[in-house]
Order: C-alpha cells, then sequence, then structure tokens
C-alpha cells in the first residue's frame, strides 16, 4: 500500500486510473446492458440443416455455395426476411423461368424454412426475419392507408388489388397476405419492388400499413359487387358489356313487332 | 346506246336464256337492262298489315292481359317489399350473397326491389302497348314547309314601309349610331365572363417551392431525409421542407413532388444524372410530362419508371429518358446535395418547368 501510495503522483498514474475506469466501465455496461433479443445466431444445427435443404432444392439455381449463376441471383446478404418471404409465399423454388416469380403453393413447412433462412442469414448479414410486434397489425390504420398511398398504392392499387408493371411484370394483390410476408417485402424488395427500408418507413410505421391492409381485407362491399376494386377498367368493361347491352336488348325488344 | 356496248347487248341475250328476255344480269345493272333509271322510283306503300295473335285469338289477349298485370303486380308487390326493407334491415347488416361476397345487405336489397319495382312499370307498359293497344298504321304527309306567295310579299312590304316610316335611309346618322350601341354591349358581357377565368398563371407554370438548400422531407410524415438512409434499391417520395410554409398544399405539392432513387453509380450513364445526384442517389420530378400523373410505379431492377396513365416508361439510367408511352420529354431533374448535417438538400430549384406541355413553356 505504501509503495502505490508513494507512486501516486507518478506520471503514468493518470493513464493508468483512465485505463482501469474505461475498462470496468466497459465490464459493467456490457453485464448489465439490455441485450437485444436476436434469432440470428441461430443454432449451429438449424444452419446445418438448412444447407442440407438449400443443396437438395436451391443449388441448381442459386449455385453451390449460394453464390449465385447465370439463372439465379448470389444469395449473399439477401438475409432470413428474404428467404422467408420468397419461400414463405411459394415463390421459390420457382417451377420455371418467367418474367416474374408468382405466388404459388408453399413447398416447405415452417421449420424447413427458417433452417433455409438460417443458412442463407449466416452467409453475410442482411434483414432479419422481422419483430412479431411490428407485423401484428394493431396499428393506426388511418396513418397507414395515408402510407399506403403515397408509398405504394401506385403500383398495388388504391385497395391492394395489385397492378399490371412493364413487359408481363406485375405488383401482386396483397389481400389476406400475412403482416410478417408485407413487412418482409418492403424490406426486401422483392424483384421489381423497391427497398422500402426502416430509416424510410420506421417498423412502426409499416406495423400501420400492415393494420390498413388488414382492415380492407374485412372490409364489407358496402355497394354491392366490387368488380376487383381495378378501377375503370373493370367498371367501365361491366358498364359497356351489360349496361350497355341490356339497353341493347331492350332497344330490339321494343323495335319488334308483337307476335 | 353505243357501239361499245353492242356487244355486251348480245350477251346478255345469249347468256339470259332460260330466263326470260327481261331478267337482267348481275354484273350489268338497270342502264343495260331498260335503258336508263325511271323518273320517278314508285312510292311502295306500306307493308301489309298483319294483324297480331291477341287481335284474332281472345284467349290470347287475354293472357297479355295477365302477363301485363303480372309485372305492374310485381312492380307493386317489391315497392310494398322496398318500404317494409326499408324499416326491418339494420343499414350495418352485411351477409354473403353469392357472386358478390360479403356485402351490405341493406343498400343491395333495396337496390335489387327498386330495379324490379321501376322495370315492373316501364317493362309492363311496353308490353301493353306491344300486344293490345291499336296497331294499325297511319301515314300523315308533310306539308311544304315554303308560305304562299301573298304572305311573303306582305312581309316584305311591312319592313319596307316600317323602315321608310321611322326614316331609316333619310337619317343616316341614326342608323349607325344605333348599329354601333347594338354591337359594342356584348363586350360589356364578354369581359367579366373572360375576367372570372381568374388571375393570369404568370410564372406559377414553370416554377415549383424547390430551392437551393430546402430539405428533402419524406411524404407524408415531412421528416428529413439523410444520405446513409437511402440504400440501394430504395424508393422514397418526397416533398420539399418548405411545404410547411405552403398557403395552397395541394397546388404546391402537385408540382414539387419528388421521386428519390438510389441506383448502383455504375449503372447511370450520363455524367450529367450522377452530378445532379450524390453518390448514387437521383432525385426527378413525379409529374409525368404527358398530362401531368404522378410517376411512382419504380422498377428496382430495370431502374424503369412506369407512368401508372398511360404506360409512359422512364429510363432512371438514362436520365428519365422516355423509352415507351406518349410523353415527349424526360421527367426533370432535381439537382441534389448534402448539407452540414448530412441530409439531402436541394442544389437548385428545377432548371426547367415540370409536369406537361403548355404555350408558354420555356419562355418565363
Amino acid at each position: 500500500m505504501n509503495a502505490l501510495a508513494a507512486r501516486r503522483r507518478h506520471p503514468a498514474a493518470i493513464a493508468l486510473l483512465l485505463l482501469l475506469g474505461l475498462v470496468l466501465t466497459g465490464v459493467a455496461y456490457s453485464t448489465f446492458a439490455p441485450k437485444q433479443a436476436d434469432a440470428s445466431p441461430a443454432a449451429a444445427s438449424q444452419v446445418e440443416e438448412g444447407k442440407k435443404l438449400f443443396l437438395a432444392n436451391c443449388s441448381t439455381c442459386h449455385g453451390l455455395q449460394a453464390q449465385g449463376t447465370n439463372v439465379g441471383p448470389s444469395l449473399a446478404g439477401v438475409g432470413a426476411a428474404s428467404v422467408d418471404f420468397q419461400v414463405g409465399t411459394g415463390r421459390m423454388p420457382l417451377a420455371k423461368p418467367d418474367v416474374q416469380a408468382p405466388k404459388a403453393k408453399v413447398r416447405f413447412r415452417q421449420p424447413e424454412i427458417s433452417a433455409l433462412a438460417a443458412y442463407v442469414a449466416s452467409l453475410a448479414p442482411g434483414p432479419p426475419i422481422p419483430d412479431a410486434q411490428y407485423t401484428k397489425g394493431d396499428g393506426d390504420v388511418a396513418k397507414g392507408g395515408e402510407l399506403f398511398r403515397v408509398n405504394c398504392a401506385m403500383c398495388h392499387n388504391f385497395a391492394g388489388s395489385g397492378g399490371a408493371l412493364t413487359r408481363g411484370k406485375y405488383a401482386p394483390s396483397l389481400r389476406n397476405v400475412q403482416g410478417k410476408h408485407i413487412y418482409e417485402a418492403m424490406v426486401t424488395g422483392p424483384q421489381s419492388m423497391p427497398v422500402f427500408n426502416d430509416a424510410n418507413i420506421s417498423p412502426q410505421s409499416k406495423n400501420d400499413i400492415i393494420s390498413y391492409l388488414h382492415a380492407i381485407d374485412k372490409e364489407e362491399n358496402v355497394g354491392g359487387m366490387n368488380l376487383g376494386n381495378l378501377g375503370p377498367v373493370s367498371e367501365g368493361l361491366f358498364a359497356w358489356v351489360f349496361g350497355l347491352g341490356l339497353m341493347v336488348a331492350f332497344a330490339v325488344w321494343l323495335g319488334r313487332k308483337a307476335a | 346506246m353505243s357501239e361499245h356496248d353492242a356487244p355486251r347487248g348480245e350477251v346478255r341475250h345469249t347468256t339470259s336464256a332460260g330466263y326470260g328476255t327481261t331478267a337482267v344480269r348481275l354484273d350489268q345493272g338497270h342502264v343495260q337492262g331498260s335503258g336508263r333509271l325511271p323518273e320517278r322510283f314508285e312510292n311502295p306503300g306500306l307493308a301489309p298489315h298483319v294483324p297480331r295473335m291477341a287481335d284474332l285469338d281472345e284467349r290470347a289477349a287475354k293472357r297479355a292481359e295477365k302477363q301485363v298485370a303480372t309485372l305492374f303486380g310485381l312492380s307493386s308487390l317489391a315497392t310494398i317489399v322496398f318500404i317494409v326493407a326499408y324499416f326491418a334491415i339494420d343499414s350495418k347488416h352485411t351477409a354473403f350473397i353469392p357472386g358478390i361476397g360479403e356485402a351490405n345487405l341493406y343498400n343491395v336489397v333495396l337496390g335489387v326491389l327498386l330495379a324490379i319495382a321501376l322495370l315492373g312499370v316501364g317493362v309492363g307498359a311496353v308490353h301493353w302497348a306491344k300486344t293490345l293497344m291499336p296497331d294499325t298504321e297511319s301515314v300523315e304527309m308533310r306539308h311544304p314547309q315554303r308560305a304562299s306567295d301573298a304572305d311573303r310579299e306582305r312581309v316584305v312590304t311591312n319592313l319596307t314601309e316600317g323602315g321608310t316610316a321611322a326614316q331609316l335611309g333619310r337619317r343616316p346618322l341614326i342608323k349607325f349610331s344605333l348599329l354601333g350601341a347594338l354591337a359594342l354591349p356584348p363586350l360589356a358581357l364578354l369581359l367579366p365572363l373572360l375576367g372570372g377565368l381568374g388571375p393570369l398563371p404568370k410564372d406559377q407554370l414553370s416554377r415549383t417551392m424547390w430551392k437551393k438548400g430546402d430539405r428533402l422531407v419524406r411524404d407524408p410524415e415531412r421528416t428529413p431525409i439523410r444520405a446513409d438512409q437511402v440504400t440501394i434499391g430504395s424508393v422514397f417520395h418526397v416533398l420539399p421542407e418548405s411545404i410547411k410554409d405552403s398557403q395552397h398544399v395541394l397546388e404546391d405539392k402537385a408540382k414539387a413532388a419528388v421521386l428519390l432513387m438510389r441506383l448502383d453509380p455504375e449503372d447511370i450513364k450520363p455524367a450529367k444524372e450522377r452530378d445532379w445526384g450524390h453518390d448514387g442517389i437521383v432525385a426527378y420530378s413525379k409529374i409525368c410530362t404527358h398530362v401531368g400523373c404522378p410517376v411512382g410505379l419504380y422498377e428496382q431492377q430495370t431502374h424503369h419508371l412506369l407512368c401508372p396513365c398511360h404506360q409512359s416508361t422512364f429510363d432512371v439510367t438514362q436520365d428519365c429518358k422516355v423509352i415507351f408511352g406518349p410523353a415527349k420529354r424526360p421527367l426533370p431533374q432535381l439537382k441534389i446535395t448534402v448539407d452540414s448535417e448530412g441530409y439531402l438538400v436541394a442544389d437548385a430549384p428545377f432548371r426547367e418547368a415540370v409536369g406537361p406541355s403548355f404555350w408558354e413553356r420555356g419562355h418565363a
């Protein structure tokens, strides 16, 4: 103790003291700081199972190391969210190359999809599967509607019925889609869709958009048949074919002599 | 008949054997037949009157009567049920209707009943007129429209006498001042009509709210955007921050709306587009140069921007050049940069007028 006290004015003492303080603070922080619940460091066995599934089902197009080939893109950095969306909605595995992967029958059970996602996420960091609290659809429907009309409606239609893009591509219908898949599509930007990352539309706002879509799923048809909510195309077709057809039929009937 | 036609006349006689000498071949027509068109076509008169079933058979008439009465009765019934349904059905009540799905029962039932009530009256009335009301054809000749010579004469005389009595010919001062007084007043009516069309637009069509240093903010939250938040493949729908001071938000938004995208800088071909952007982040007017629809359909793989109204397609890698559709000019680019805090700001107003063409475009 005396030796320490004697050297307390040594020039190195200040530096040592600072170093000690920093180390202590760091250790204390890493011990007591609230930890983020994170599913990404998945169990090694899950990654291993995912790799097996990948080699059997996906590697033909995406390559044995998921490095991509000339028929399928590299999967490094696409993240678990992308896998969960593409496989979870049946878009992958793709039955045949086309302008766009259509929504189809889901080929894998959820544990298998999670294993595939864990494997692809282990290749390189990417967007993780979203937290369930942001995909429940219990947010502000009105705000979600406003965000939807600005950011989504130009492609997906004001009622989420979907719409055409260029050269045979299309924005799919958003009717009765799981909140998780809507969120994942926004974060990953599948196919032609641009990315809406969490810095652009916050997770809470994404939940609002999901709430809006779920609300219009449940909405009844107030005025009778909604004709697919496709706007003037289907309404015009209906009016010209049935409305005008009925009037022509009446005109023909009016002009005929009775038997 | 000329000599030229003579051989064809011969042919007619030889080939129409068996059909009588008056038969006319389809390829010869009237000119060859009787020589020329008749002076007047005779009025063929009315087609023979065919009596209807109900005119001949009393049972058929009775049947028609019952049909009409049924249609009218159906209409009355529908009206009565309509009144009952109006009070009986809760206007919030929904039900599954085949072919429609989950629908508001009240609206559907009232609509269908109203259609039956109105159609019943109409169809019944027409059926009544067609089967039972008199159907004898009657003809009313058209009267000549020309007035008699005496009447025409009298009008001219009256006008001339009136003019002379009013001394129109003798006093030209009155004649010409009257002409002026009659010709000018319509201007007083026309002027407020034109003035009521509103103030002249001046340079409003050529200018937007964007000015140097104006931050890019998200639509609709109006929060500023940092450059590092715009990841590759992202698209942001953007307004100028100064929109918060706008007195006419919708008008200003309709001109100032901007689409912000981030591409791989390698993909951007023209140097100008890269220079006017920031690290692959480019901002373009969202207002279509065709008729001003918001161009928002961005395909992040092909970098095509599609206008939903008339399918004009712009290529973002080529300074938004038109590659398909009716638009004639590329979308104007907004020159952007970052401020000291890392937020994206406009570096200059739009260099040209945004949106569709107008007469004074490029002059203001």
